[in-house]
């Protein structure tokens, strides 16, 4: 089995107005020095089997087209368990 | 291991929680009695939700009969009190169904969840009766508007009611936002849906036919808000009492909106017998209820049941309120069919049950029976109480002291007090919190806030549609319950004739504190009694409603608050009358009489004072000015009108020549002291603007029927050179008291939400 | 014969009713298209309404594109056929790339339902040719994601090629770049629009009127022959 975590973010020049907001709360809330905040999000996906190349490939390009908008987003993608056993 | 019917018949002595889920030791000896033994844990989990006082009525049957009892007979009423919704004929083979209903609670601990799923479940009450749902409208109620929590809760409100209504595509068309100490800890969320359909598709919940089958649709089930309605709405919060962990339900409107239309699907499609939604007590309630109403009996497989949470033990099946779920009961020959209506919008639908004759409510668990009781006992046949009560000591002491004792301004302070008025929060305008809500969707609002009534055309060939208005006053009802109840009910009844509706039928959310404390007990009866007799008085029925007690913070419980809402017909929605005047020369009216009231006014509460009596009220002057006005309305006598209530007669013309955007000048009659005439809240009174071609026709009129008929103004867009404005600017004229211009009445009235919310 | 507009039915829509009164309103025929279907009936243009398709999950109008509905429509607006998108439809638009930028949460992170005032700069396009350039208009608007943002190139582009069809006067409601209430494709027959014209269509419930022209425009736009 494989488990892959897509992270995905708006892009620097887009504004964030959550991430913003979080931002004030948290001063607000009594954290003091809180320079910026930018919120994102995360997908975790389970895979049985092991991720080969082609699958590998195909979950990249749909990691640029559904998971995140390439207009507006950029993505991370990390493998983090992949082996045949399991877990 | 499971416990089982055999093996609570063989063990009789083992202790059972029911005090930590909320029933009284009189009531789980009922339960052994019903049973001959005592209750499996299944059985248990049941009876405590669908006995609590949420949903068994248990405090409140024994007053809320009187709705029945005193019901004036009405032709219209097609479904009354006792289903989902009442529904009522508005003419034309059309059926309106509506219903208002609290989630008060729920929204203190999570106000967005709480609002949300309030909306979603009064939707879904509408969507059981067989009616598409066709809009919705929210009475609110927070602590002061300053308050630290207050920013807390009603942001995440509005966002709620928004967010989920919006989603669902349903116009917000109306509403209160009202502010109060009293509810600084009980904030009130009730949500009130309506929805229309053609006689024929009306549906009732039942399940008849021995052999069909039970259906359960939409969402899965998982642990929200499980022992929510027992633990949360039958105990108020209290820092002393037994830790609750918050267990509020979580929204998700898509989904509610598919089930909406995989349900209209089905129900046209002649796929239904019977259909129930899940609210408060889920499975429970709608198992129960489904098979009390039926042919008596029901047996369930719930380890059938589509489980987000694969943990969950039945019990906690029994007893989740997970959202968005809906039960069908379904010929075995139409099953095929109904399941791919569900696939076509990819909700999920799985049979459960099937309907019998044993005049039981049987439960199996992989096998082994885990409940069998007579579904009666458990859905209708709860305890009932006859809760002592009594008139509060304090209440003779309140009430004699009057408003009279406050200092009144002086001429020279008018305007101040106007200003003071219009900025303060519950006269405010609302548009930070309305403008956040969808009111176009669907294409059928002809009206909404902040005009008198919230109106939706429902055929879109003949015009025909409906009016509703919610009010309540808890400042009134505080003083006095029985009259607070009437004045309630005769406001929202104005609210619905001065838009030119005819009204029909009433609904009711009657939000009050612990039903334990006499005192509370006493309003409560007083206030249902109160609004029994109006009903009658008026000729409209009472169709169903909610209660909500346990609204109080240790000994102090909130304003009593009937929320009234009354549903009327208009036979053209083209011929409705709005709230702003039309051009200049048009002659504008003041219908009824002024008197000085003033105990309970918004005028009073910002000098902190609450005490004396509630205006007085002519139930017989309300219905024929009602008439008045719909006739008016009807033969093209007037082009404007707008009731008068919350800071009297000048805030009421200020509320049209702002939505007007043009002024007027006006004038005050003689002999009528002007602070009176400006501020006082006296019932029976509705500001109408008439051509001058008819004003003849309609003095006439109201002097045949006996209605004092003033004539107050003349609207004027060329006043502001005349009285040292800017050329072009509008202003209002108050007779030789002051001259203001809208620009400045409008700044004083729309900043107050914004600079508290934004 | 009347020209035949397609409203398409995601799991979610919710003006697709409205929309469908318009086109009928305007003298067209409203076909009503399902997204599962991905046969479009032979219609002459289409109409991507308003709503929360699919809960506007993962970002709004993402999975709506997916539909095999869109492969066909997709093909069709290449070929020139009329399609307008409004709101959730001018989400979905973005995100097939059949229009450039994106359509982000409001600055301001409320919903907000107001008549907003707008001026039609753009009347080359198959959905605005029946109004004059300039003209000034006030339609619903309402949205809680409806901040259009692209890079500085392409709002340079769009300016520059005149394809801002529809700017917001007086107040920007959502944060949206250069106040662009609505833009279109090179071509012209790809319109995508924040705001609703669908609610401005009767003065019954409506602010205005002025929501009709963009569906006569379309209507005119066929009789022409434009969008074969």
């Amino acid at each position: 089995m494989a488990r892959v975590i897509v992270d995905v973010m708006l892009k620097a020049e887009i504004l964030d107005p959550q991430g913003r907001a979080v931002q004030g709360a948290l001063g607000r809330l009594g954290l003091s020095g809180v320079t910026d905040v930018r919120q994102g999000k995360q997908f975790i996906i389970e895979l049985e089997g092991d991720l080969d190349d082609a699958r590998r490939a195909t979950l990249e390009e749909l990691a640029g087209e559904l998971l995140s908008n390439p207009v507006i987003e950029n993505y991370t993608m990390t493998v983090v368990v992949d082996d045949e056993a399991g877990a | 291991m499971i416990d089982t019917v055999d093996q609570a018949a063989r063990t009789p002595e083992v202790e059972q929680p029911y005090l930590e889920l909320g029933l009284k030791t009189e009531e789980y000896e009922r339960i052994r009695e019903i049973l001959g033994r005592r209750p499996t844990s299944s059985e248990l989990a049941m009876y405590s939700v669908m006995w609590s006082e949420h949903c068994s009525y248990k405090s409140s049957k024994v007053h809320l009969r009187q709705f029945g009892e005193k019901a004036p007979p009405s032709d219209a009423l097609l479904v009354g009190i006792g289903e989902n919704a009442g529904v009522v004929d508005i003419g034309d083979g059309w059926a309106v169904t509506f219903k208002v209903e609290s989630h008060n609670h729920p929204s203190y601990v999570e106000p967005y969840q709480g609002a949300a799923t309030g909306v979603g479940g009064i939707v879904r009450d509408i969507l059981s009766m067989g009616a598409r749902p066709l809009a919705v409208m929210d009475p609110l109620r927070f602590g002061p508007a300053d308050a630290a929590d207050t920013k807390r809760v009603l942001p995440g409100v509005i966002a709620g009611v928004g967010g989920y209504g919006n989603c669902l595509g349903l116009p917000n068309i109306g509403g209160e936002v009202v502010f109060d100490e009293s509810y600084a800890g009980n904030p009130l969320v009730n949500a009130l849906c309506v929805g229309a359909m053609r006689h024929e598709d009306i549906h009732l919940a039942s399940a008849k036919g021995v052999g069909n089958l039970v259906v359960l649709y939409g969402a899965r089930t998982g642990g929200d808000g499980i022992g929510g309605v027992s633990v949360l709405a039958s105990e108020t919060f209290d820092d002393e009492g037994p830790a609750k962990r918050p267990s509020v339900q979580v929204g998700d409107p898509f989904m509610e909106k598919l089930l909406i239309e995989a349900t209209l699907e089905v129900l046209h499609a002649g796929l239904v017998e019977g259909i129930q939604d899940l609210g408060g007590a889920g499975i429970s309630c709608a198992t129960s209820e489904l098979a009390s109403n039926g042919d008596g009996g029901m047996h369930v497989w719930l380890d059938r049941v589509l489980l987000r949470d694969p943990t969950l033990s039945p019990e906690e099946i029994l007893m989740s309120e997970s959202q968005e779920r809906m039960c069908a009961i379904v010929r075995p020959d139409k099953i095929d069919d109904f399941l791919s209506h569900c696939r076509k919008w990819d909700v999920e639908a799985v049979v459960i049950g099937e309907v019998n004759d044993s005049g039981r409510l049987t439960i199996d668990w992989h096998g082994e029976r885990i409940a069998d009781a007579p579904p009666r006992t458990v859905a209708h046949e709860g305890p009932v109480y006859e809760r002592p009560f009594h008139r509060p000591p304090w209440q003779d002491a309140l009430q004699a002291n009057e408003a009279t004792t406050i200092d009144r301004p002086g001429p020279k302070e008018f305007l101040n007090t106007l200003l003071e008025l219009l900025a303060s929060a519950n006269l405010a305008d609302k548009s930070w919190v309305t403008d956040q809500y969808d009111r176009y969707v669907r294409g059928n609002t002809v009206l909404s806030q902040p005009e008198d009534s919230g109106m939706i055309r429902v055929d879109e060939e003949t015009g025909r549609g409906v009016a509703i208005a919610t009010d309540c006053n808890g400042r009134f009802a505080k003083l006095d319950p029985y009259a607070g109840a009437q004045l309630a009910l005769a406001e929202s009844y104005r609210n619905v004739c001065v838009t030119g509706a005819v009204p029909l039928a009433v609904t009711n959310c009657l939000n009050f504190g612990s039903p334990e404390d006499p005192e509370v007990m006493w309003q409560f009866a007083e206030a249902v009694r109160g609004l029994a007799d109006a009903c009658a008085a008026l000729g409209i029925p009472v169709t169903g409603g909610n209660v909500s007690f346990y609204n109080q913070t240790g000994d102090t419980a909130i304003l009593p608050t009937p929320v009234v809402g009354v549903l009327g017909v208009i036979d053209d929605v083209d011929r409705r009358t709005p709230m702003s005047w039309g051009p200049d020369g048009e002659l504008i009216y003041l219908l009824g009489d002024t008197r000085d009231e003033f105990s309970g006014s918004e005028w009073a509460h910002i000098r902190g004072h609450l005490g004396g009596h509630p205006p007085s009220l002519d139930l017989e002057r309300e219905k024929v000015l009602g008439e008045i006005l719909v006739a008016a309305s009807r033969d093209g006598m007037i082009t404007a009108a707008h009731d008068v209530s919350d800071g009297g007669f000048a805030i009421a013309v200020v509320e049209m020549a702002l939505r007007s955007r043009v002024g007027a000048r006006l004038w005050l009659p003689d002999d009528v002291d002007p602070f009176v005439q400006l501020f006082a809240e006296s019932a029976g009174r509705a500001v109408v603007v008439i051509p001058r071609s008819e004003e003849l026709r309609f003095t006439e009129m109201c002097a045949a029927r006996g209605v004092p008929a003033f004539r107050v103004g003349v609207v004027d867009s060329g006043l502001g050179a005349d009285t040292g404005h800017a050329d072009g600017s509008q202003v209002l004229q108050f007779g030789e008291f002051f001259t203001v211009s809208l620009d400045r009445l409008r700044d004083a009235n729309s900043a107050t939400l914004p600079a508290l919310f934004s | 014969m009347s020209a035949r507009i397609g409203v398409v039915t995601f799991p979610g829509s919710l003006d697709e009713a409205d929309a469908a009164r318009a086109v009928t309103i305007a003298g067209g025929e409203a076909v009503s298209l399902w997204h599962g279907d991905d046969d479009v009936k032979n219609v002459d243009a289409v109409l991507l309404p308003g709503g929360f398709s699919y809960g506007d999950y993962l970002r709004c109008g993402a999975i709506a594109r997916f539909a095999p509905v869109m492969d066909t429509i997709i093909d069709a607006a290449h070929r020139g056929m009329p399609v307008f998108g409004i709101c959730n439809g001018f989400q979905i638009l973005c995100e097939t790339h059949l229009l450039p930028g994106a359509l982000t949460r409001n600055d301001h992170l409320h919903f907000v339902c107001r008549d907003q005032k707008l001026r039609i700069e753009n009347t080359a396009s198959a959905w605005t040719r029946d109004f004059t350039p300039g003209q000034e208009i006030v339609i619903p608007l309402k949205n809680g994601e409806g901040g259009y943002v692209a890079d500085e190139d392409t709002l340079d582009r769009l300016e520059g090629d005149g394809r801002v069809i529809a700017r917001y006067l007086d107040v920007n409601p959502n944060g949206s770049r250069r106040d662009i209430a609505g833009i279109t494709n090179e071509r012209g027959n790809v319109v995508g629009l924040m705001p609703h014209p669908e609610h401005a269509v009767e003065s019954l419930t409506g602010p205005s009127t002025d929501g009709l022209i963009f569906f006569a425009s379309a209507l005119s736009s066929l009789m022409a022959g434009a969008g074969q």
